[in-house]
Formats: C-alpha cells, sequence, structure tokens
C-alpha cells in the first residue's frame, strides 16, 4: 500500500475541511414546511369545548407562554405562530383538525395534542406525513415506541408506571394486604388499573374487591361503601380530583381508614385534597413529579415564584390553583428548548432529532432531582416520580426518586 | 317541497365528477384535505338524507340517529378488524345490522308519538357509547381504546391519491343512495310514508298499514345513517365511543333543520352545512376578536348559535326552502307566464312550514 505522504494527507485534510465546512453552510440554514428565517409554526388541538372542556386550560397557557417568548424576541431571532384549534375531545375532529394544520397551515410539528383517543386517531396519519408529534398530553404508555412510530413522543410518566410504582411500594409495607380498587372507566382508568396489577404480579389476587365508575355519575357514595364491606385495608383510588375527593370524603365518613394510594391525576391540593377534607386525608400516599402550585412547601422554591409572576404577567386572570397551568409551562419550556437547539436547521427531521437528544434537561417545576432526557431509544422524556405522603395541608416528599422503566 | 330539478342535480353531479381531476392545475385549491372535506361532507349528508326519511318523510323525530352512525362505524370497523373484510363490503352489511336494529328499535316506538319518541331516541343515543365500552363486548370493539384501521387503498391501480378515491368512494355511495331514496318517495310507499306524516288517522283509514311502514321507514332511515357511520370508519381510519357522544345526534338534527325538513336536496345542503360551519366557526370567532377587534371572547359554539339563529330566522324552511322562495319571489312579478313552463307542476308533496 503506497504510503501516505506529507503532501497528500495536508491535501486531503484540506478537502475535508472544504466538505465539511461547506457541509455546515448548507447546514446552517435548512427549513421544512411551517419554518422561515421569521418564523416557526406550531400546531396544536385541545378540548376548548365539550365533556372535556376543562383542559382547555392547558391550551390557553401555551398560546400564553409563546407569546411570552414572541415578546422576549421569539426563538433564535424567530416568531413562534402557535395555531391552536378545537376538536371537542372528538377524534374524528382531531383528524380534521391535524390534518388542517399539516395540509393547509403547513405547520412544521404539532405540540402537546391532548387526549388519549384523539392521538391515537392521528398517530398513524403523523408518522406516514413524518411530521413531528411532540409531547403529546395522554399518560397512556403507548406514545414512547420509536421503532414503529418515530414521529410521536409523549411527555409525562405514564399511568402504567405509575401504577406499578405504588403496588411494589404497598407489597413492600403493607402487612397482609387486602386490596380495594376505585377506578374510572375509560382508558385513563385501566392504564392505572393494569400497570398496577401487572406491579402485584403474583399477589393480584389480594384485590378483594375493584369497582368503577362514569364520569357522568353524580357521586360514588355506594362504591366506598362496597369498598368498606369488602373489609379491604388498602384503598387504590384511581379517579380524577372531584371523585378521588368525594371518596375519600365518604370513606371518612364511614369511618373506613384503609392505607389510601391516590392517583397523580387528583393529587392537587386545592382541588382533591381540601375538598376531601384534610382531617379525611392524612397519611394518603401519592406519587409526583411537578409541583403542586397549591402546596405551601413551594411558596418559597425559585421556579414556583418565577411561575407565579410569569403567570401574574403573561397569563392573567388564568387560575393560580390549576395544576394543569404547571403542566401546560413545563411542556412548553421542553418544547422551546427543543426549537432552540435546532438552531437554523428546522427541518422535521433535526426537529425529532434535537427532542431526543435532551440529557438531564432541568425543566422548571418538575420536582428537584427529576429532569429530562431521551435518546433515540428512550422516547419517555420524564419518567421519574417520587413519592409523597400528605401531611397537614401538604405533600411531604419522602425516599429517592424512582426512575422506572416503563414496559 | 318542490323536488329538485333533474338537470341541475346532473350538472352538479358531473361537477363533483370533474373536479377532482384539476388537481394537477389547481392543487392548492383541490388539495387533498379539502377533498377530505367534502368527503366528510357528504358522509354528514347521507346520515342527514337517513333522518330525513324518518322526520322529514314520515314525521317520527329522532334525537337518537347518532347511535345507528356508532352501529354501523363499529359494524364496519369489526368486520375490517377482525374478519379482514374488504371496506366496501362493509357497507351493505352495516346498513343490514342497522336495518335490523332501526327496525327492532321501530317496533315500541311504534307506541310512542312525538316528544315521547324524541326522548326514547335521545336514551338511546346515550346509551350507545356505554354499550360500546361493556366489558363483555370489549374483544369485540376494543372498549374505550377503540380500533385503529386502515384507509381505502385505491383499487385497480387508478391513478389516484387515497383522499381522491376516498372522495370518489363517498360520492358514487351518496349519489347511489339519493337516487334510492328518490325512487322510494315517488312510489306508493314513498306517498304512504308521507300520508302517515301528515293525517295518521287519515292514512290509517284510507287501508295504510301504518305500523309496518313506521317500523320499516325507521328501520330504512337507521340504515342509510349506518352507511354513513361505516363510510366515516373508513375516512377517519378509527373508531372509539369518544367519537359518537351525544352531539353527534343533534349535529344531524342540524343539518336536517338547516338544510330543509322534509327536502332531499336540503339533507345534502345540511351535511355540507354543518361539516362547513363547525369547521369555520372558531376561525370566525378569533375574525371577531382579532382582525375585527371587537371586544368579544366568543366561543366557536357561541357563533354556531347565533348563525343558526339568524338562520332559522331568515329562512324557517331551511336553506333550500329559503332558496325556492327567494326564487318565486323572484320569477312571480318578473314572468309569470313563464312560471308554469320552467317548473312543470308536479304533484307537490309539498307541507308548509310548521
Amino acid at each position: 500500500m503506497k504510503k501516505t505522504n506529507r503532501r497528500t494527507f495536508v491535501a486531503g485534510a484540506s478537502a475535508a475541511a472544504v466538505l465539511s465546512g461547506s457541509r455546515v453552510a448548507f447546514a446552517q440554514k435548512k427549513y421544512d414546511d411551517g419554518a422561515s428565517d421569521t418564523e416557526i409554526k406550531i400546531g396544536h388541538t385541545n378540548p376548548y369545548s365539550g365533556p372535556a372542556s376543562s383542559y382547555g386550560v392547558i391550551g390557553k397557557t401555551i398560546a400564553a407562554y409563546w407569546k411570552s417568548v414572541n415578546e422576549a424576541g421569539g426563538i433564535n431571532g424567530r416568531k413562534i405562530t402557535f395555531i391552536s384549534y378545537d376538536d371537542g375531545y372528538q377524534p374524528p375532529k382531531t383528524v380534521e383538525m391535524v390534518r388542517k394544520l399539516v395540509e393547509e397551515d403547513k405547520v412544521l410539528c404539532t405540540f402537546n395534542t391532548l387526549g388519549t383517543p384523539c392521538n391515537t386517531a392521528i398517530h398513524k396519519y403523523m408518522n406516514q406525513k413524518k411530521v413531528p408529534m411532540l409531547f403529546v398530553a395522554t399518560g397512556a404508555s403507548k406514545w414512547g415506541d420509536p421503532k414503529n412510530f418515530p414521529w410521536t413522543m409523549g411527555y409525562q410518566p405514564d399511568y402504567h408506571t405509575e401504577g406499578v410504582i405504588y403496588a411494589k411500594h404497598l407489597l413492600a409495607n403493607v402487612k397482609d394486604p387486602k386490596i380495594a380498587v376505585l377506578m374510572q372507566n375509560d382508558d385513563y382508568g385501566k392504564d392505572y388499573w393494569i400497570g398496577f396489577k401487572e406491579g402485584l404480579g403474583k399477589d393480584a389476587d389480594k384485590v378483594v374487591k375493584h369497582v368503577t365508575y362514569e364520569t357522568t355519575d353524580p357521586t360514588v357514595d355506594s362504591q366506598i361503601i362496597q369498598l368498606k364491606d369488602s373489609g379491604a385495608n388498602v384503598f387504590f383510588n384511581i379517579a380524577i380530583p372531584k371523585f378521588a375527593a368525594q371518596a375519600m370524603r365518604k370513606a371518612g365518613e364511614i369511618g373506613w381508614k384503609p392505607a389510601i394510594y391516590l392517583n397523580n391525576v387528583s393529587s392537587s391540593v386545592a382541588t382533591a385534597m381540601k375538598p376531601a377534607g384534610f382531617e379525611n386525608v392524612q397519611g394518603v400516599l401519592t406519587a409526583q413529579y411537578l409541583m403542586d402550585p397549591t402546596d405551601k412547601q413551594w411558596d418559597g422554591n425559585p421556579d414556583m415564584k418565577m411561575w407565579v409572576a410569569w403567570m401574574n404577567k403573561s397569563n392573567p386572570g388564568a387560575s393560580l390553583q390549576d395544576a394543569s397551568n404547571v403542566f401546560a409551562y413545563s411542556v412548553s419550556f421542553l418544547m422551546h428548548k427543543t426549537l432552540e437547539k435546532c438552531g437554523d436547521n428546522l427541518t422535521r427531521e433535526n426537529v425529532m432529532r434535537q427532542a431526543a437528544n435532551h440529557q438531564k434537561l432541568k425543566v422548571p417545576l418538575c420536582l428537584p432531582g427529576i429532569t429530562v432526557s431521551t435518546s433515540p431509544t428512550d422516547y419517555y422524556p420524564i419518567q421519574a416520580v417520587q413519592l409523597a405522603r400528605f401531611k397537614g395541608e401538604s405533600w411531604e416528599l419522602f425516599g429517592d426518586i424512582m426512575h422506572a422503566e416503563s414496559s | 317541497m318542490p323536488s329538485f330539478p333533474r338537470k341541475w342535480l346532473i350538472v352538479l353531479i358531473v361537477l363533483a365528477v370533474v373536479i377532482p381531476l384539476f388537481h394537477p392545475v389547481l392543487p392548492d385549491t383541490v388539495s387533498d384535505y379539502r377533498l377530505f372535506l367534502v368527503s366528510t361532507m357528504m358522509i354528514a349528508a347521507i346520515a342527514v338524507l337517513g333522518l330525513n326519511l324518518l322526520t322529514g318523510f314520515n314525521g317520527q323525530i329522532s334525537l337518537g340517529h347518532g347511535a345507528f352512525y356508532a352501529v354501523g362505524a363499529y359494524t364496519a370497523a369489526v368486520l375490517m378488524d377482525k374478519l379482514d373484510m374488504p371496506y366496501w363490503m362493509t357497507l351493505p352489511l352495516a346498513a343490514g345490522v342497522c336495518f335490523i336494529v332501526g327496525y327492532l328499535f321501530g317496533l315500541p316506538a311504534l307506541k310512542l308519538e312525538g316528544h315521547y319518541l324524541a326522548l326514547a331516541t335521545f336514551a338511546l343515543a346515550l346509551a350507545v357509547p356505554q354499550i360500546l365500552k361493556y366489558k363483555w363486548l370489549e374483544g369485540l370493539t376494543g372498549g374505550v381504546q377503540g380500533i385503529v384501521l386502515s384507509k381505502p387503498e385505491v383499487p385497480f391501480g387508478l391513478p389516484l391519491t387515497e383522499d381522491q378515491w376516498l372522495y370518489y368512494y363517498c360520492l358514487i355511495v351518496m349519489v347511489l343512495l339519493y337516487w334510492a331514496a328518490a325512487n322510494i318517495l315517488k312510489s306508493r310507499s314513498g306517498r304512504a310514508m308521507m300520508a302517515i306524516r301528515d293525517y295518521h288517522m287519515a292514512a290509517d283509514t284510507m287501508g295504510i298499514d301504518t305500523a309496518l311502514y313506521k317500523t320499516v321507514t325507521f328501520g330504512i332511515s337507521a340504515a342509510y345513517t349506518g352507511i354513513a357511520g361505516a363510510l366515516s370508519a373508513s375516512a377517519i381510519a378509527f373508531v372509539a365511543p369518544d367519537s359518537f357522544g351525544f352531539f353527534l345526534s343533534i349535529k344531524f338534527l342540524i343539518g336536517l333543520v338547516v338544510g330543509g325538513i322534509g327536502s332531499l336536496a336540503g339533507s345534502v345542503v345540511g351535511g355540507i352545512f354543518y361539516v362547513l360551519v363547525d369547521n369555520s366557526a372558531q376561525a370566525l370567532s378569533t375574525f371577531v376578536k382579532n382582525d375585527i377587534g371587537l371586544p368579544f371572547d366568543l366561543s366557536a359554539y357561541t357563533v354556531f348559535g347565533i348563525l343558526l339563529i339568524v338562520l332559522i330566522r331568515v329562512m324557517p324552511m331551511g336553506i333550500v326552502g329559503g332558496v325556492y322562495a327567494l326564487l318565486r319571489s323572484l320569477r312571480r312579478p318578473a314572468a309569470p307566464a313563464d312560471a308554469g313552463h320552467a317548473a312543470p307542476a308536479k304533484p307537490a308533496a309539498s307541507r308548509s312550514g310548521n
């Protein structure tokens, strides 16, 4: 083989330098639909009307977030155009609206589209069109599947994993458990329930009673009486705040005192714990990943102070009690950082690459120690939670932060 | 209500067939998304047509046609998902299943008149999404998770996109169903249906088997709406109980009233109207807020509601009824002699708006 002399080496090296240099020059400004020198278009759907319209505040807070980003000069000099449509929580409508976003409005990506059935309806479409579908607002466990759906990514810890965590904790800490479960009869309830059963493993027969309710039910009183009559000493409460509070209050009223595990969905002090009556919820356990704005222990926290100041300035009129606003802020921040990292290469491919390339990113309002990490094979941004016990009028975190890998 | 002139119908159909072919020339105007939107309009039109047969031509009120729509959609979805049946074969089966369900529901409904029937069908609309979630049916329906399907593939290697094919598919089905409905109404059975609507007791006295006609009409109406549901399952490629909430039934009723009760053409107009306004109400409310600068934060449904009220005030007989009234009032003073020639008098099966 010919020896490489110094001259050919220099020539080769400089040629390589020129080539890579020119590639950098090309890479400097690359755009797909929805991005230009002056703007980045992001699409979003949310139920502003219909039965799930209480989630509408999320869309409003996200819109306020992008407005404040634009007022501060945008991202790398580009303004964010945030287009949000109402889908009323109806999957066919989501399909119509998302097709409009992608094909008419020509957005670069969609972000935080809300609802498990709604996202299921557009899942295939977005991946066929190769449009990033980022940080979807659902706790189902199916959104982190980069092998089959490389264009879709979730955000929050999934319900399934959370269910597993409660089951493991319960088996380790409660002697001779007899478990009663109250479950909302839909996909969200079932995800928790399946994870919980999986966590129990061979001890699944320790569940002595499993009852459900519909969101249209007026109360869950009769369900709680049934659960008490089963003689259970553990109560797993899979309910949204209104019903979770009713359940714990009723349990207190009829003198049933089991160990209560409460799903994270209802861990808000203002919407669940206070209405249930503080005397009824002492010692209740939950898993958290975000700070609860109504929990007094965060009052002095710099993240929380910054959020309150931001809410007062940029999102006036929105509730400072509503944990949805904390969620919306934190997920928008992650989107913000992702777009910032894309620099001038605003192609859909690069957006996805950067979304899957966060290392221990500190996202405001996540519990201390919980960070966002993603990779091309890990599409679950937040997977850590910490257990908390209710004491007095707020949650007391205990134990280590748990990093649970979803199955 | 006067029937729609045939030559205009043919012109419209030809236009509908030709327009998608302009895609290479006007890619933005005839985009896939817009064709998809028109497909959903046609699907809504078929569903409203079904409701119109029942309410407009037979005088039975239904607040529950969303239920038949759901049954049709799920029948199609389950057949495609579990039995790998081609999508076009699911239509007649969905129609059959819905006919049976509608017929059976029509039997007890015979004893219920007016408001009571409306309430009974209302209950049906509320019950069906819950039944779909029921645990015994979960293996079949997928429970709350629903069923994910594939979009219809383009047959015979035609040079069409998926959305263009879906458009033609819906168009073919709609034209066939429209033609069938027009023929039913023109026949002896159709006259019997309308006689029952106009004067139940008189129809009975004339020897019409009112019970049979009413139940069969219920069945046919359900079958039409079921076909629309099956089409929507193919078009959206996903079914879930959340897709068939109670508001869907109201949507059909709005389409019916807006288009024109007792008019076949009105059903089509109603379907188009609903999808169009439903989609642009939000744009309109942001337009009012941002571009005109009025200090109202109107929700999309408020805008929708206001539009409806205005429309019903201006055109109490629906859009088609309003257009006919307008044409008549324009024509009468101008050329009274011509009127008879232009619109050959038909045994008009019209009824005045009440």
